[in-house]
């Protein structure tokens, strides 16, 4: 546990990306089996020690201190987790501190009456950090910035192994991972794969930078939809839905699951049907992310379908090594012959001549789609990003000139420099914020926001500054939505700084009026749907 | 015996009061540690809020008066130094500094007047440091001690421990410069003597800030070995290296000149995630200067004094818990002391 908890106190710290792989390279690299297994469990979110209530907590640190002295510890420190960690009486002699596998393996077979002199016997053993560590496992809640695909990544350059086998293998496998370690210090060999429905790791597309680039080679021309890249798998007699990171997230999407009644491995987009039966805005498919489990309502309200771009295997035979062109045959055979409202095919487009492909990506944004994908008809399906292949060709972003008002320091390399900055537009004579960007500059340009932050500061928020309201900064974004986040009332996807407005007076900046209408309404987007449809 | 005791430290209230300057004598006519310039002065130790230029005549340990000289030059007042155990007589005031353990030069003044012995702690730590003298415990009618980190949360850990962290970052970040928030005076020192008891016999690199009073310490035979100046120094040469600053540096332009700085300060405030978190700290290294609460109490259960009044802090947990012990307390309120720089 003490190697554990060190590890989740440093991530909490480390800001950095190649930070958190450092620390966790190095907790795989040392840590004995089989409590590093249990830690990557934690990490990866496969490990659900739902165990204590802050209610318990509450209980065992009452029986151990001054109720006044707990009571004006909490006020300070805020969090009851911490403040338990904190207070907790150092005890002599409670032994050895209990290793990560000890808690884990123990606490599978505890009664529920039994858990409190359990967890209060385990706390006894741990120093601050270990007892914060422990307590953070317990409540479920570890927050320290790694994503599951993190974890995968830090435990592939632990042992130099490629990621995508760690993905394929993933759903296979079950905590402590024994096998796996196994294999990755090449005292075993791979796990078998088979057996179980699994991941396959999906091909990806590169950025289109200039249409030369497509010269010579006969393409498949799709609309790029604004849902998620999902992978659906149906083999061996059971069903999941993988993320673009190989998540199994069929628990969020039990309709789907149900409906859809194929031997298959479909690659393709998941999204949402509006009331007017066809497909909603991102904003709704939102509702239905990052669930464990997921109501009769949402079920209703927001029913997933699957759009498919691509057949990988079919009742049981492997068909990346085929080109596109021939798998995409047997893809719009297969899905004319299931007849689902959650299964249909993305129509490839045709052209008429080369222009009409700039004019497809022009109208990408009016149509709601995030802009048009390009695959070579005899691409074979390969794992990864491979050059010249497949291509996406994203819509061009809205803009819109907002205000700079606040602006925040960064982390790492960027910790010298105030390099997030929210912005905000006019309501009548109010300026109020619409989102928050950190990208899109040049280092030159983040030198001078960051000299223009330093001289421009009216008020300083320990490392937030507000600043005087005089900046115009051009932002670019993909769409925008309503939400509860900003004061405005709406919110940004993927906002970027996209030019600084030096010139520009802030009084001239954008009204919060013109970006509510920038907001994608669902009839708008029926009214056109049908013109498009002409193949 | 108690009894008297307590009758004795009422009595103090009738020649030592508080004014809005501080802690005042009435028949020595000194303040200590006063938050305004005073005609007399007796000053427990060189941080800051304690040590203020402009007073008049000024009376402190050898090395606090040293320490004031090199801060405030020519308004450091008329400078009277004393040694540490070495009685003074002011007006019939005994007067005698003995170690805080706080800072080089620290001390505790203890007052005796009328029948009645007085100890005023100024800011003090009951573990070992090895750049001054340990702390040592003066009986007492009445106790005046500081309460910086007086809850029950905060309980420093070894502070060889926590440079045992910075040094395993150092190997686990090799690339990183490893930038260390400390305060100019005590802290810093503190923390090279600790590095260099660990056998770290690299080059540590200085913010300019720090210069002047690790030189001083040097002058007072406190060995520190290889300090360069981190501002020219090579930036390559700073990988992996041990750089020090004022805490006001970290995120400031001045590390633009530092490869990849991780950030890490040293203070006993670090014990807090939020504080931590606030600070955009990478490293939080949990090393004070000041008493924590289990040394807060030991040393009011050790002295067993009539009263205890508590000057600065989080004095409310303390208060309670002496009552609690039965001891009176009170909280004076003093004005002027900083929490966090002082730290």
């Amino acid at each position: 546990m003490k190697a554990f908890a060190v590890l989740l106190d440093r991530l909490v710290y480390t800001p950095a990306r190649n930070g958190k792989l450092a620390l966790m390279e190095h907790y795989f690299r040392t840590v004995p089996d089989p409590d590093r297994g249990w830690g990557l469990a934690a990490l990866t979110g496969e490990l659900s020690l739902d165990f204590a209530k802050p209610a318990l907590i509450r209980n065992l640190i009452a029986a151990r201190t001054d109720p006044t002295l707990f009571a004006l510890s909490y006020d300070y420190v805020g969090d009851l987790a911490e403040t338990c960690a904190l207070l907790w009486p150092d005890a002599a002699g409670g032994g050895p501190a209990p290793r990560l596998s000890e808690i884990v393996e123990t606490l599978q077979r505890t009664s529920k009456a039994e858990t409190p002199r359990r967890l209060a016997g385990w706390l006894d053993r741990l120093d601050a950090t270990g007892r914060y560590g422990f307590l953070k496992l317990l409540t479920g809640g570890l927050r320290v910035g790694v994503s599951a695909r993190l974890a995968k990544i830090a435990l592939a350059e632990s042992f130099g192994k490629p990621i995508e086998d760690i993905e394929e293998l993933w759903p296979t496998l079950a905590p402590p991972y024994d096998s796996l370690f196994a294999w990755l210090e090449d005292r075993r060999q791979r796990p078998s794969p088979e057996a179980a429905p699994r991941f396959r790791p999906f091909m990806l597309a590169h950025a289109l930078e200039d249409q030369g680039e497509l010269e010579g080679h006969a393409w498949q021309v799709e609309w790029k939809w604004d849902g998620v890249r999902v992978q659906f798998v149906a083999e061996h007699g059971a069903k999941r839905l993988f993320s673009r990171t190989g998540d199994d997230i069929s628990g969020a999407f039990p309709d789907l699951l149900e409906r859809i009644r194929v031997d298959a491995v479909i690659d393709g987009e998941l999204l949402v049907r509006g009331a007017d039966g066809h497909a909603a805005p991102f904003n709704d498919l939102q509702q239905r992310l990052n669930r464990k489990t997921v109501t009769a309502k949402m079920l209703a309200g927001y029913p997933a379908f699957l759009r498919a771009y691509d057949l990988l295997v079919e009742h049981g035979e492997d068909l990346r090594a085929l080109p596109l062109s021939e798998r995409r045959m047997r893809l719009e055979r297969l899905v004319a012959a299931h007849k689902s409202e959650r299964l249909d095919v993305s129509e490839v487009l045709t052209l008429t001549d080369p222009a009409a492909l700039a004019r497809l990506q022009a109208e990408a944004r009016t149509l709601g789609r995030e802009g048009l994908m390009l695959k070579r008809l005899d691409s074979v399906y390969t794992a990864g990003r491979v050059k010249c292949l497949w291509y996406k060709w994203k819509r061009d972003p809205h803009t819109a000139d907002a205000v700079l008002m606040y602006a925040q320091r960064g982390h790492g390399k960027r910790s010298s420099f105030y390099s997030d900055y929210t912005f905000g537009v006019w309501r009548g004579d109010e300026l109020v914020p619409v989102g928050k960007a950190y990208f899109g500059f040049t280092d030159e340009e983040l030198k001078q926001l960051d000299r223009w932050v330093r001289d421009h500061t009216v008020q300083r928020f320990g490392p937030v500054r507000e600043v005087e309201k005089r900046l115009v900064l051009e932002v670019a974004f993909d769409s925008i939505h309503p939400s509860t986040r900003h004061k405005s009332g709406l919110a940004m996807r993927f906002p970027r700084i996209a030019r600084i407005r030096w010139d520009k007076p802030a009084a001239e900046a954008e009204r919060l009026e013109a970006l509510e209408k920038l907001v994608e309404s669902r009839a708008e987007q029926a009214q056109e749907e049908p013109g498009l449809l002409a193949r | 015996m108690m009894q008297q005791r307590v009758k004795g430290a009422g009595a103090v209230r009738d020649w030592l009061a508080v004014t809005e300057n501080g802690i005042y004598c009435r028949p020595g006519g000194f303040h200590i540690d006063p938050a305004r310039p005073v005609a007399r002065a007796l000053i427990t130790h060189g941080h800051g809020d304690h040590a203020r230029p402009g007073h008049g005549a000024v009376l402190a340990t050898r090395e606090t008066a040293a320490i004031m000289r090199a801060r405030f030059g020519a308004d450091a007042g008329a400078l009277q130094a004393t040694a540490y155990g070495a009685e003074e007589q002011i007006d019939g005031v005994r007067v005698r500094f003995v170690p805080a353990g706080h800072i080089l030069g620290s001390a505790q003044i203890v007052l005796e007047h009328g029948g009645q012995r007085v100890v005023v702690s100024g800011d003090y730590k009951r573990r070992r440091d090895p750049t001054c003298p340990p702390f040592e415990p003066v009986p007492c009618d009445v106790f005046i001690t500081e309460a910086t980190f007086g809850l029950p949360v905060f309980r420093h850990p070894p502070a060889e421990d926590e440079i045992a962290r910075l040094l395993e970052s150092l190997r686990l970040f090799p690339d990183r410069a490893h930038l260390v928030g400390v305060y100019a005076l005590g802290k810093c020192q503190r923390v090279i003597a600790l590095l260099r008891e660990a056998g770290y016999d690299q080059p540590i690199y200085l913010h300019g800030a720090l210069r002047t009073l690790t030189d001083l310490y040097e002058a007072e035979g406190v060995a520190l070995g290889p300090l360069p100046d981190a501002t020219g120094a090579e930036k390559d040469a700073m990988k992996g290296a041990v750089v020090l600053a004022p805490p006001s540096a970290i995120g400031d332009r001045w590390t633009r000149r530092l490869p990849d700085p991780l950030a890490a300060l040293a203070s006993g405030w670090m014990r807090v995630r939020q504080r931590a978190k606030q600070h955009g700290v990478e490293l939080p290294l949990v090393i004070s200067d000041h008493a924590d609460w289990d040394e807060l109490t030991a040393t009011i259960d050790e002295l067993k004094p009539g009263e205890v009044w508590v000057t600065h802090g989080r004095e409310e947990a303390l208060v309670y818990w002496s009552q609690t012990r039965g001891i009176p307390a009170r909280a004076l309120l003093l004005t002027g002391r900083e929490e966090e720089e002082g730290e």
